[in-house]
Order: C-alpha cells, then sequence, then structure tokens
C-alpha cells in the first residue's frame, strides 16, 4: 500500500471517517450462513464485508490425554490461506495464524462455554475430540472476530455422527449437539493514531499501532485477552476498548442467538 | 443386459448439477468458484508476480504453479490435515500439467502465475472440480488462454461405464470401480489429464473417452457462462 493511502487513511481517522465511510466503532456489515458444508459436522459461512470465512467442525472419537481421562477434546486451528490474500505464503503455518488459532481457542476454552466432560463417552477409553477449522477465501482483515463469531456458529449447529460397532459414521447425523453455554465473543479493538477502530480491513490492519482483542462472555465479564502491536496502551485506552469491544460483541452474540 | 441404477438417479451419462461463478475472492488477480454435485472448488489466481527462489525462474517464459489443497473439514471422514500430503502434492502437479498446455506466458519472462485451489467439501471427482475452478480463474485473471480447460471423471461401475462418478458410486461394487479423471481442450478434443484407478478393459477406454466428451463440452460451456456472467452489463442481456 502506498504512503499516500496510509496518510489518508489517518488523516481521516483523525476526523472520524473511515476509508470505506463506516463510523469508528462501525461494524461492516455481517452475514452468516450456517450448515453449508455436506461433509462437516457443523459448519459455516461468515462475511464481514468483502471478508468471507468457512468455519468447519469435525468430529472423531479418540483416547482422552491420561491427566484428563474424562475430559472431551476441543481444538481450534485458523490457516491464512495463501488462497485468500496475495500476501500469504504456502508453508507452514505463520505466527499471525497461530496467533489467530490460540486466540480463538483461548476465547472458548477459558470460557468454560463447553462442557468437556459432556464429550466423554467412557472414562479413559474413549472421547469426543472436537476439531474447530477456521478458512479464510477472502482475507481483508480481522480474522480473530470473524473466527471466534463463526466458530461459535459452527459449534452451535454442529451434530454429531452416529456411533457405530465400528467406529463413527459420517454419513449419518444423529439430532445430538454440543452444549454451549455460554457466547464467548472476541472483538478486536485496534488503536490508530489516537482513533480506536473495530472490524479493520487489511488496509486498516497494516496500520495499526495497538490493538486488544477482549473476549467477552456477556455484558460483565471477559473470559481473554489479547493485546498486540508495537505501541502501548494506556489505563485509559484499555477502559474504552473494553467498553467498546463488550458493546459490539453483544451485537454479534445476538444473532448467535437466534441460532 | 440389466440397466444399472445410478444411487443419484442419474442417466450413465450424466454430470451431477453444475455451479459456476467468477470474480468470487476479491484479493485474488482472477478467482472462480466451482461446485459439482457436493464437490466445490474455489481458485485463486496471483500474478504474474515475481518468482523466488530465483533458480527456478525461467527467462523464456513465464511458469505456471498450481497448489490443490483441501480445506480441513472437507472429508468424507475424520478432519484432513491441513498442509500438503503426497496425494495433493501430486494433484497440484498434474493440474498444472492439464493446464498449462492451454496457456501462453511468453509475456512474462522469470515470472510466476500462482493458481492456489481450495475446496470447502467434496463428494469424489475433487481434483477436476479444482480443474474446472483454475481454468475459469485464470480466465478471469486476463491470462492469454487458448482455450478453456473442462475436467470430468468417467468410470465403471458394475459393468457400466458412468459419467461424474460420486461419494456412493466410488464406494459400490467393494470399491472397485475404475475411476478416470479427465480433462480436455475442447476445441481440438486433445486430453490434457488422464489418471486411472481400477481395472477396465482396452475396449471400454475407447467408449469411455467417447462417452465423456458430450459432458466436457457442457462443463466448458458453463464455464465460459459464468466468466460472461461477471461481465455482463445490466441491461445488456
Amino acid at each position: 500500500m502506498n504512503q499516500e493511502i496510509k496518510d489518508h487513511i489517518r488523516n481521516s481517522l483523525k476526523k472520524g471517517v473511515r476509508l470505506d465511510g463506516r463510523k469508528l466503532d462501525e461494524l461492516r456489515p455481517v452475514e452468516l450462513e450456517t450448515d453449508v458444508l455436506s461433509t462437516a459436522e457443523g459448519s459455516a459461512k461468515v462475511k464481514f464485508g468483502d471478508a468471507e470465512i468457512f468455519v468447519g467442525v469435525k468430529m472423531a472419537l479418540e483416547k482422552p490425554y491420561p491427566d484428563t481421562p474424562d475430559d472431551g477434546v476441543l481444538m481450534v486451528n485458523a490457516e491464512l490461506l495463501p488462497m485468500s490474500n496475495p500476501e500469504f505464503e504456502s508453508g507452514p503455518p505463520s505466527i499471525d495464524s497461530i496467533e489467530a488459532s490460540r486466540v480463538i481457542d483461548r476465547g472458548i476454552r477459558e470460557s468454560k462455554s463447553i462442557d468437556t466432560k459432556s464429550l466423554c463417552i467412557e472414562k479413559g477409553e474413549q472421547v469426543w475430540s472436537i476439531s474447530v477449522d477456521v478458512a479464510p477465501v477472502n482475507y481483508d482483515g480481522n480474522l480473530i472476530d470473524m473466527g471466534g463469531f463463526g466458530a461459535l456458529a459452527a459449534i452451535k449447529t454442529a451434530r454429531f455422527p452416529e456411533i457405530t460397532e465400528d467406529g463413527v459414521d459420517y454419513h449419518k447425523r444423529t439430532n445430538k449437539k454440543i452444549v454451549v453455554k455460554k457466547l464467548p465473543i472476541p472483538i478486536t479493538v485496534c488503536k490508530i493514531g489516537d482513533s480506536l477502530i473495530v472490524d479493520p480491513t487489511e488496509e486498516e490492519e497494516s496500520l495499526i499501532d495497538a490493538r486488544l482483542t477482549i473476549t467477552s462472555l456477556d455484558k460483565d465479564n471477559i473470559c481473554a485477552l489479547q493485546k498486540g502491536g508495537d505501541y502501548p496502551l494506556s489505563m485509559e485506552d484499555i477502559d474504552a476498548m473494553v467498553d467498546l469491544a463488550m458493546k459490539k460483541a453483544s451485537e454479534l452474540r445476538k444473532k448467535l442467538e437466534a441460532l | 443386459m440389466t440397466k444399472f441404477k445410478r444411487p443419484s438417479g442419474r442417466k450413465l451419462d450424466e454430470p451431477r448439477k453444475i455451479e459456476a461463478e467468477a470474480g468470487v475472492i476479491k484479493k485474488a488477480d482472477g478467482s472462480a468458484r466451482f461446485k459439482i454435485g457436493d464437490t466445490e472448488a474455489y481458485a485463486a489466481v496471483y500474478g504474474p508476480r515475481d518468482l523466488h527462489p530465483k533458480f527456478l525462474q525461467n527467462p523464456k517464459t513465464g511458469i505456471l504453479r498450481c497448489n490443490y489443497s483441501m480445506m480441513p473439514f472437507s472429508g468424507d471422514g475424520t478432519r484432513v490435515r491441513p498442509g500438503p500430503s503426497r496425494r495433493s502434492k501430486e494433484i497440484s502437479m498434474v493440474t498444472e500439467k492439464a493446464l498449462t498446455q492451454v496457456l501462453d506466458l511468453k509475456d512474462y519472462p522469470n515470472a510466476v502465475v500462482d493458481v492456489f485451489i481450495e475446496l470447502p467439501q467434496t463428494d469424489a471427482g475433487s481434483r477436476c472440480a479444482g480443474i474446472c475452478a483454475a481454468s475459469i480463474a485464470l480466465a478471469d485473471a486476463g491470462i492469454k488462454m487458448k482455450d478453456m480447460i473442462p475436467a470430468v471423471s468417467i468410470g465403471k461401475i458394475k459393468d457400466f461405464l458412468v459419467v461424474d462418478l460420486d461419494g456412493d458410486e466410488e464406494h459400490l461394487d467393494d470399491n472397485e470401480a475404475a475411476d478416470i479423471p479427465i480433462a480436455m481442450i475442447p476445441s481440438t478434443e486433445e486430453i490434457t489429464l488422464l489418471q486411472m484407478d481400477g481395472i477396465i478393459s482396452k475396449k471400454d477406454l475407447k467408449d469411455a473417452l467417447k462417452l465423456v466428451k458430450p459432458s466436457l463440452i457442457k462443463i466448458a460451456e458453463v464455464q465460459r457462462t459464468a466468466l460472461k456472467k461477471k461481465y455482463e452489463v445490466e441491461g445488456e442481456k
């Protein structure tokens, strides 16, 4: 991106305007579709403006970890697919994709919104392992928030496959769903100059001085945090960011409650 | 001979329902989505762009580089581990060969045209769907091409030749079904992809190549329509 556009974005933000005409605290139009893929036990297609991702849930029977013999396993993984953006390359996962995976994972894990005990089939022998994969089709910023939102939608609508004598029959799905007790929604608030924005595009992301991802459970409680960016945040910044994130999270949470 | 009834109710030479769309990935220089039955492929083209490492560069022409990949939740059974496998590397290679033959990249010495193919869901025939999507995406990116490349599989189940095997059919007959993915240059009727697993007679192979042709021509038509649709001007239909 050339310097002129960077300067233009920075200067406009000072006046409270963004390149695409949004207000600083405005999300792009959010579109959510669930049950979109035949091979996944749960799936979601999420669009924030032009940014588009798939989230898929796969379930498998596995032996539990020895230290948690009656807990099922939940894992979230996000990949920055080279298909989705010219900046991404093939090869081992970049640090950005690892961070996105871990922040989304942490939000869901620490919220205890999924009761891992309910995923146990036989203590010490067999538990459900739930893999949630986030795959961007068109990457245009804000993967953590989109992925966290999509992951919950896919988990909430997933249905367990049938267990047979030979293992799992992936062609037969039961009506049993994963019990989701809370809806932990990550919102990343970005600081560019003195402005705080949400839902950054790729261009805006490249200008971030600092960012804070706040995963909240409801209007009062937070279950995960991640600060990023090269510059520090003041106490006042953090207060304002938390307030903004929780407000935005409740907008997204409403869409999930309807599922 | 008794008639063979396909599990899907399709006629023997009938491919599954096809959807195609060009320009679906805004960040890419060219892109497409191609769906045949429950097999869906996205393809994005980036380039021509600088090729690194440098020793791969060809001063006479640009090169095509394809990357086929299944999304982790796109498989029939358990999760597919992300990252390359022997299978995905081979498919990437044959995809590249299937497409290179109609491309002219001489205007871009030392450069690469990258094609990334991702499948969010599969139900057999994924390499063919990938080639179909990639072909539309390359045209959408404005790369010089002699023709569109359609691809589909033809198989043999219980002594019957059938076009475009789906997952149910692949598992019929104790997995004895023969499966032949084919890509063709429609204008010259030359074949650019041909693989097979299973057992088939010499005669059946000849018949199969003949039987699959109308489906390939139909797919090429769908591919072209998708491209035209992207550039269609309102009220000029």
